[in-house]
């Protein structure tokens, strides 16, 4: 099999710019999404993800006017995701020129949404992202948290992670709330249990600080894909630096 | 010089007509096609082989009729697959263009196939001048077994040897996204406007 491992530089979108930031908190501005996105993509970028943080009234009308941006500067895929409730926001993003839309809450509460979704657009346009957290009472070892990962839906990551894929998601987007922001590795375990049992990609997220991190989530976590931001936005390691990296110790990756 | 998208499907084809316009193509999205006042043809590559089939058939006759008398034509994704007879996605007639089935991916490979992988050319094809052994933008489950495989210009391994490039005269498709393949993708976009302002 000869598929490439994608790097996914992720921005978070805010009133229309991008941001960057931990967590939501010390956010400073980063400029235009359009242009970010035509940054990453000539410094090599295999897709973009935009996670729309914005919270105000006009959230639709934001993110039509960023989407289309986007659409009309790049020739990566993009994604994107954030406060998507609805099959109407779905639609928004993706008539809009996204070529894919990440859901999460609105998939735990309606998961008769990913059915629907996938059905009208195909599996490929409908990414579900699951946050997961460390719990020992689950049989996976992972509870599934929504609400930007502030509140237990009761329900195993491993067991949601399946439905999602019968379901016909056609991508997990997987972030660990305990590594994410920590920049000390991505959770392997996590990764490996989920992407070992759905016959769906995954991509990798939360806890990205160096390439040696990213190097440990495709191989030993059997990730498709690995998501990070700050490492990327504060140019600390160019993606190409990140390639080179993983070229160098048998990772195959887009040149 | 006018290039007709044809928007048969329910999904995003602003990436291929933004694409096609930054390249200098005068480009126009239509939900149908009732002239024949434009000089090329892309099917883009969105929503499902049994929408697409119900959405051309009030126009089916037509749209034969334009490529196969020589419109300079470029199928992405289901648009190539729907340029053959039927799929195993669902029910529902395709354009009888090319013979030939369209068929699941293996169940040892992860479907959808979503990713960056290779171009192998087969033989020579316009569509594929100054592109050597490309990555380039895959997102598909399905893909179409040609009857006649003399219309393969390029294929890429994934579990088995998909088509990923088919040529045959006036008519080309690719499996793959390029108006998604960064580089690759815009030299082989480039190359099929060519084809059009011949």
């Amino acid at each position: 099999m000869a598929l490439a491992k994608r790097i996914i530089p992720c921005l978070d979108v805010r009133d229309g710019r991008v941001v960057k930031g931990r967590r939501f908190t010390d956010l400073v501005d980063a400029g235009d999404p359009s242009q970010l996105a035509r940054r990453y993509s000539d410094e090599g970028a295999d897709e973009l993800v935009f996670l729309d943080i914005t919270a105000s009234l006009e959230k639709r009308k934001i993110l039509v006017k960023v989407v289309r941006s986007v659409a009309a500067e790049i020739d990566i895929p993009f994604t994107v995701g954030g406060g998507i409730r609805s099959q109407e926001d779905a639609e928004i993003v993706l008539h809009n020129g996204a070529d894919k839309v990440s859901i999460n809450t609105a998939a735990v509460e309606n998961p008769k949404l990913v059915q629907r979704l996938s059905e009208i657009y195909g599996s490929q346009c409908i990414v579900v992202a699951i946050d997961a957290k460390k719990d020992s009472s689950k049989p996976s070892g992972y509870h599934v948290y929504t609400h930007s990962g502030t509140k237990p839906s009761g329900l195993d990551a491993l067991e949601w992670a399946r439905k999602v894929d019968r379901l016909g998601a056609g991508e997990i987007l997987l972030t660990s709330i305990d590594m994410d922001g920590t920049k000390d590795g991505y959770d392997i375990e996590l990764t490996r249990t989920i992407a070992s049992s759905v016959s769906i990609p995954v991509i990798a997220s939360g806890g990205a600080g160096t390439p040696e991190h990213i190097y440990r989530v495709l191989a030993e976590g059997g990730a498709d894909a690995a998501l990070a931001a700050s490492i990327f936005h504060f140019n600390e390691y160019p993606i190409q630096t990140v390639k080179n990296f993983l070229r160098e110790r048998g990772v195959l990756v887009r040149s | 010089m006018k290039i007709l998208v044809l928007n048969y499907s329910v999904g995003n084809i602003y990436s291929i007509s933004h694409a096609l316009s930054r390249l200098g193509a005068s480009v126009s999205v239509e939900k149908e096609i009732s002239s024949r006042e434009f000089d090329g043809l892309v099917m883009p590559g969105v929503g499902s082989f049994t929408s697409a089939s119900e959405a051309i058939s009030s126009y089916r006759g037509l749209l034969r009729d334009v490529i196969l008398s020589g419109t300079p034509t470029l199928g992405i994704c289901l648009g190539m697959q729907i340029l053959f007879n039927s799929s195993d996605e669902g029910p529902g007639s395709g354009l009888d263009i090319f013979g030939g089935r369209v068929v699941s991916l293996p169940p040892t490979v992860k479907r959808p196939q979503m990713g960056w992988n290779r171009l192998l050319k087969t033989r020579y094809s316009p569509l594929l001048e100054g592109v050597e052994d490309a990555w380039v933008y895959f997102n598909h489950s399905y893909y179409p077994e040609p009857t006649d495989r003399s219309i393969v210009a390029a294929k890429t391994e994934y579990g088995v040897d998909i088509p990923s490039v088919i040529s045959h005269r006036n008519i080309f498709g690719t499996q793959f996204h390029p108006e998604k393949s960064s580089k690759a993708g815009r030299q082989i976009l480039q190359n099929f406007i060519n084809q059009v302002r011949r």
